[in-house]
């Protein structure tokens, strides 16, 4: 169905496993929606011009700036945060690896890395540690250098790899 | 920053969309992936009245050969293009490109019309388009037209797209036998705005160059075919002395703009040795 030229629009979409409506003003973007009016405040805003990465989020399975996609064009669509993910345990084994590998200090960066990594982890199991690199080029980390963060994420497809053997 | 205030259309029909350029002017502006024009509203570098959100038009998307062209349309995302064994095969100068498009979180979104139309000039599509003469397919209120890659990137940011005008697709040549293409860019991170780049195109028979394309990005205000500079090889075979003459030449065809880092003269040393580099791609 079209939607006529509106500056607030009705948007329906699936937000971590639950439906929700609002209203929005068309020219807020997704990340500033889910802070400001859903509470969740795991997806940071940053350079808000798609450099950072720490606006990460997965709509339809796939990862996305949060800050380049107006609430409005969630409208039909499956959006999943941090919180969703946490809460769900997909993201149990990294989230743990993380920690056991002190890949985060301040933190500010680690929900973008996370659902980055994740990607990784589903989409492209084979990686190498320069492909790993690449991957999280779009995402920026000001604390631990990087090389922690390519451990954990390494540590997590390794284990999977083996896993999958036996 | 947050993007000022504008209104949202989705229209689900070519002709709803045109009918709502034609009536807003130069007050809209056209919703694709939005991977540029989110960022430019975040900024306020642009303050348009309305924002024609054309993902509901779905014949937009898909990539298909199509009277002995490999035709893509507007709406394809680069993570689709990414992965089409079409565009390996038919157009491998895409497939090598696409790789350098910012980050897998954008490349999930940003679609090939909308980085055509905006024509950054440090942008990938323009100049393989460029380089490998592709057509671009527009709709306007008059009917469909089809301007040729040379004719469609006029200056920075502008192109042959008119008022109330929508890309539709780009039509890419099908390969021929015995051609190859290399795609090299430098660029301080990578998926970051390359400093350089230069899409690659020839014949190549037992290390004989004919038909050479070279295009640029990130030197001009458009990208840049460097035509001088490529006939140079033509009928020749690669090696040291020739390919120090096209590298050599290469200050006829290009005179880059300096950006905030790099002067002229840097990236024009820098153009020379990615075009050694993409001509050793294409001969090997």
């Amino acid at each position: 169905m079209s939607q006529a030229p509106a500056t607030e629009i009705e948007t329906t979409f699936v937000l971590n496993g639950t439906r929700v409506t609002r209203r929005v003003p068309a020219r807020q973007h997704l990340v500033d929606f889910l802070r400001e009016e859903m509470g969740l405040t795991g997806s940071h805003t940053a350079c808000e011009h798609g450099v950072c990465g720490a606006c990460t989020l997965r709509v339809d399975d796939e990862i996305v700036r949060g800050c380049l996609m107006l609430a409005v064009q969630a409208n039909g669509r499956k959006v999943d945060t941090i919180e969703g993910l946490s809460d769900s345990g997909e993201l149990a084994a990294l989230q743990s690896a993380f920690h056991e590998r002190n890949a985060l200090q301040c933190g500010f960066c680690t929900p973008g890395m996370l659902l980055a990594a994740l990607d990784l982890v589903k989409y492209r199991p084979d990686a190498t540690r320069e492909q790993i690199r690449e991957h999280l080029a779009g995402n920026y980390c000001r604390c631990t250098g990087y090389h922690a963060i390519v451990d954990a994420i390494e540590a997590v497809l390794e284990a999977r790899r083996e896993g999958a053997k036996r | 920053m947050k993007a000022p205030s504008f209104a949202y259309a989705r229209p689900d029909s070519l002709a709803e969309t045109l009918a709502l350029l034609e009536r807003h002017g130069e007050a809209a502006r056209v919703l694709a992936g939005g991977q540029s024009l989110l960022a430019s509203l975040n900024m306020r570098l642009s303050s348009p009245e309305l924002l024609v959100d054309i993902t509901g038009l779905k014949e937009l998307s898909g990539i298909r050969v199509q009277n002995g062209s490999l035709r893509i349309g507007a709406l394809t995302r680069h993570c689709e293009i990414e992965r089409s064994a079409e565009v390996a095969r038919h157009a491998p100068l895409l497939a090598q490109a696409v790789v350098h498009v910012a980050h897998v979180a954008i490349r999930n979104a940003g679609t090939l019309g909308g980085s055509i139309a905006l024509a950054d000039p440090a942008a990938e599509y323009p100049a393989c388009a460029l380089a490998l003469d592709a057509a671009l397919v527009i709709a306007g209120a008059s009917g469909e037209r089809r301007v040729a890659a040379r004719d469609f990137f006029r200056a920075l940011y502008s192109t042959a797209l008119g008022p109330g005008e929508l890309l539709l697709a780009a039509e890419f040549p099908l390969l021929g036998p015995g051609y190859r293409s290399a795609f090299v860019e430098l660029a301080r991170r990578h998926g970051d705005y390359a400093i350089v780049g230069v899409a690659a195109h020839a014949h190549i028979e037992r290390g004989t160059v004919s038909d050479l394309r070279l295009a640029y990005l990130g030197v001009g205000a458009t990208p840049v075919r460097a035509h001088r500079a490529a006939a140079s090889l033509e009928g020749k075979a690669y090696g040291p002395q020739t390919v120090a003459a096209v590298q050599a030449a290469l200050g006829d065809d290009l005179d880059p703009l300096p950006d905030l880092y790099h002067s002229a003269a840097t990236k024009l040393h820098l153009a020379r040795v990615l075009t050694g580099r993409a001509l050793a791609a294409l001969v090997q």
